[in-house]
């Protein structure tokens, strides 16, 4: 099982990279997506490993907090883009105005 | 194995190509590779219940719902290549690296040990029932928060997403006041805006409707055309009669080229 856990820990760290230096708020949210799903593929890979399905119960449940995450994630972009006509992150600096 | 082996590549590669892209569309579109890739390789670890929910929420739901965040926020929203703070790319891309690094040595000191595999754990080969016993035995309270979770989202998400309207909204009456007000004070035309051009071979709303002295109105188009530059103008369109003409007197009628070309006069004043 280490190469797809090897291969989960790789693309979670594209997806840091991706937070870090990425200024659209779309794409910021899309790498976040990515290190969910990167965790989900190394607990299905351990649910293989050890024999016991929790894992891949786990990984269901991330899938649930990720949908209900979007939802608001997207709906606070929304409402950021309609104030300020910018979905970038840094144009977002100031919770004030 | 085999499976794994053609798929990691596609997976990191198109994992890569999220950073380096720079339209959000594109981002996604990518995402979704990576999160069938993904869906595969569960259904290669014994996980065919997360392979269906993997495709069903995340390529089906959520990366829709992506999808039309980008259409709304706007396709052409790209990056910014302006760093606020300097220097903060290669920093990123260089602790990324080193995470990478961490995990990977870390992995390869370790050693997992033998596979025990799902065949016990999934009796009789059923991976969704074995799934439902644990989820609606051991995991039901957690199950059950998860209705509270995601019905606080979608309240959440309508709450965001609804706009308070600050002034009423303007009625019919309203909106005729309002124009026999403009006519009083501007002289602006109180009835329906002119229709676009409807000529012998061009009956579309991208063709502007001639005023008496040979121009083109610009209130009969649509003021998206106008901003796309795709209206047509007159005396383009008389240059297509003329080549229409030709093609179909040309070759088949030439008999007919010096009525044709007759015609063709006559229509390009117009």
């Amino acid at each position: 099982m280490t190469p797809y856990v090897v291969l989960s820990a790789i693309v979670f760290s594209i997806g840091v990279v991706g937070v870090l230096t990425r200024r659209n708020a779309l794409v910021v949210f899309m790498c976040v997506e990515l290190m969910l799903n990167a965790s989900n593929l190394a607990l299905v890979a351990f649910a293989k490993q050890n024999g016991n399905l929790d894992g891949q119960i786990a990984a269901f449940f991330v899938m649930v907090v990720a949908a209900a995450e979007v939802v608001v994630g997207l709906a606070i972009i929304m409402t950021i883009f309609r104030t300020r006509r910018s979905a970038s992150v840094d144009d977002a600096s100031l919770l004030k105005y | 194995m085999t499976t794994f082996w053609i798929l990691a590549p596609v997976i990191v590669l198109a994992a890569l190509g999220i950073l380096f892209v720079r339209k959000a569309v594109h981002a996604a579109m990518l995402l979704a590779i990576v999160m069938i890739s993904l869906a595969m390789l569960y259904l290669v670890l014994d996980a065919p219940f997360l392979f269906a929910a993997q495709i069903i929420v995340y390529t089906g739901a959520i990366l829709m719902l992506f999808l039309f965040v980008v259409m709304l926020v706007g396709v052409d929203a790209s990056d910014s290549v302006v760093e606020t703070i300097k220097g903060q790319r290669a920093m990123a891309v260089i602790g990324g690296l080193l995470l990478g690094a961490t995990f990977v040595i870390g992995l390869s000191q370790i050693s997992l040990g033998t596979v025990v595999g799902l065949d016990a754990a999934n009796d009789n080969g059923n991976n969704i029932s074995a799934l439902a016993d644990i989820l609606f035995g051991k995991y039901v309270f957690a199950f059950e928060t998860t209705s509270a979770l995601l019905i606080t989202a979608a309240v959440g998400a309508m709450v965001l997403a609804h706009r308070e309207r600050l002034e009423p909204k303007p009625s019919q009456a309203s909106l005729a006041a309002q124009r026999l007000r403009d006519y009083a004070d501007s002289g602006k035309h109180l009835g329906p805006l002119p229709t676009p051009g409807v000529f012998a071979r061009h009956n579309a709303v991208d063709t502007p409707a001639l005023l008496p002295d040979g121009t083109a109105s610009e209130a009969s188009i649509s003021r998206v055309l106008a901003a796309r530059g795709t209206v047509r103008s007159a005396p383009a369109m008389a240059d297509d009669i003329t080549h229409i003409e030709q093609q179909i007197g040309g070759a088949s009628h030439a008999g007919r080229d010096q009525s044709a070309a007759a015609t063709t006069e006559e229509e390009t004043p117009a």
